[in-house]
């Protein structure tokens, strides 16, 4: 069981309705599972991301107001998964730098 | 999200929604991670948990006096006897709503809550103003979330700690005198567990 309380019992915990999560747009629902699929095949536990979320929540937190965009948890929780993959290897920055780039200039419609 | 029929969202490499893409489709193409798996974990965190546990027993509670008695008295040993474990449940006390006295629980130190009873606790449980306020004014807190009490009814919060965790058995609603367990159950909602709202009515 790739068990979530260390995450739900800290200020980084996920939003929730009546005990079930709360994505308010598909690509949230994506972040949110392949955290959790890394973490269920073992690359790395929810208290190592846990670490990379609270540090990408005060970043968001210690912003400006004016460079402040809405409070949106999910994009901490991106921030937070980029993170952890480049820190450990997992993932090659400038790899994913040019496939987002290459995503974006995709005519509409092609994107998921 | 506003920004989706923005025409800039199409060429914008930092949007949130091209930068996941981006990164579940190149750790696919590694082997690290499998779509259908993504599927299934977050199909299983967007419903596995909730407070259909302790639905079930404050459903059956109204139903069976003698076990509302036991579940009152020695909780612990009634979730053994149910084999109801997991989650952070160590010591559980079980309050009973009645006319004339309303139970709410908090826990001012942290978020300490019945996991294994009601899945995991809503955002507002955990926020420092629900915390400090419902200690001090509970009256107008319950009034705030929609739970108006008569003047005369005695509001008593339970402080919640990592060796007891509080449970409330709120008033079985009006009319539901002939429904079976199942159909209670699902009037027992989380909220009315925690003491900020009344069981629905059938």
């Amino acid at each position: 069981m790739t068990d979530l309380e260390v995450l739900d019992s800290s200020p980084a915990a996920p939003p929730r309705d009546n005990g079930e999560l709360i994505f308010e747009a598909p690509w949230q629902s994506r972040a949110f599972g392949v955290a959790a699929d890394l973490v269920a095949s073992g690359h790395f536990t929810w208290n190592d991301f846990r670490e990379h979320l609270i540090e990408a929540i005060n970043e968001w937190e210690t912003l400006e107001t004016s460079e402040q965009q809405s409070w949106d948890y999910y994009s901490c929780w991106l921030t937070a998964l980029e993170q952890i993959l480049t820190t450990r290897a997992l993932l090659d920055g400038e790899e994913f730098e040019t496939r987002a780039t290459h995503y974006a200039s995709r005519p509409h419609g092609h994107d998921h | 999200m506003t920004e989706k029929h923005d025409h800039t969202h199409e060429t914008n490499a930092g949007s949130s929604e091209i930068r996941t893409a981006a990164l579940e489709d190149l750790l696919v193409e590694k082997g690290l991670v499998d779509r259908s798996r993504i599927d299934s974990l977050v199909e299983r965190f967007e419903h596995d948990l909730g407070p259909m546990i302790g639905a079930r027993l404050v459903a059956k509670a109204w139903l069976e006096s003698d076990f509302q008695s036991r579940l009152v008295s020695d909780a612990d040993e009634v979730l053994r006897q149910e084999n109801i474990r997991g989650g952070e449940i160590e010591h559980v006390e079980v309050k009973v709503n009645e006319p004339g006295i309303h139970n709410v629980v908090v826990c001012t130190l942290c978020s300490c809550y019945p996991w294994a009873l009601l899945g995991l606790p809503p955002a507002w449980y955990k926020s420092p103003e629900y915390r400090a306020r419902v200690v001090r004014e509970p009256r107008k807190v319950l009034e705030e979330m929609g739970l108006s009490l008569e003047p005369d009814t005695e509001i008593r919060v339970w402080d919640s700690s990592s060796e007891t965790r509080f449970l409330v058995l709120p008033e079985q609603p009006a009319g539901s005198e002939d429904l079976g367990m199942e159909d209670l159950a699902a009037l027992v909602t989380r909220d009315s567990m925690i003491g900020v709202a009344k069981a629905l009515s059938p």
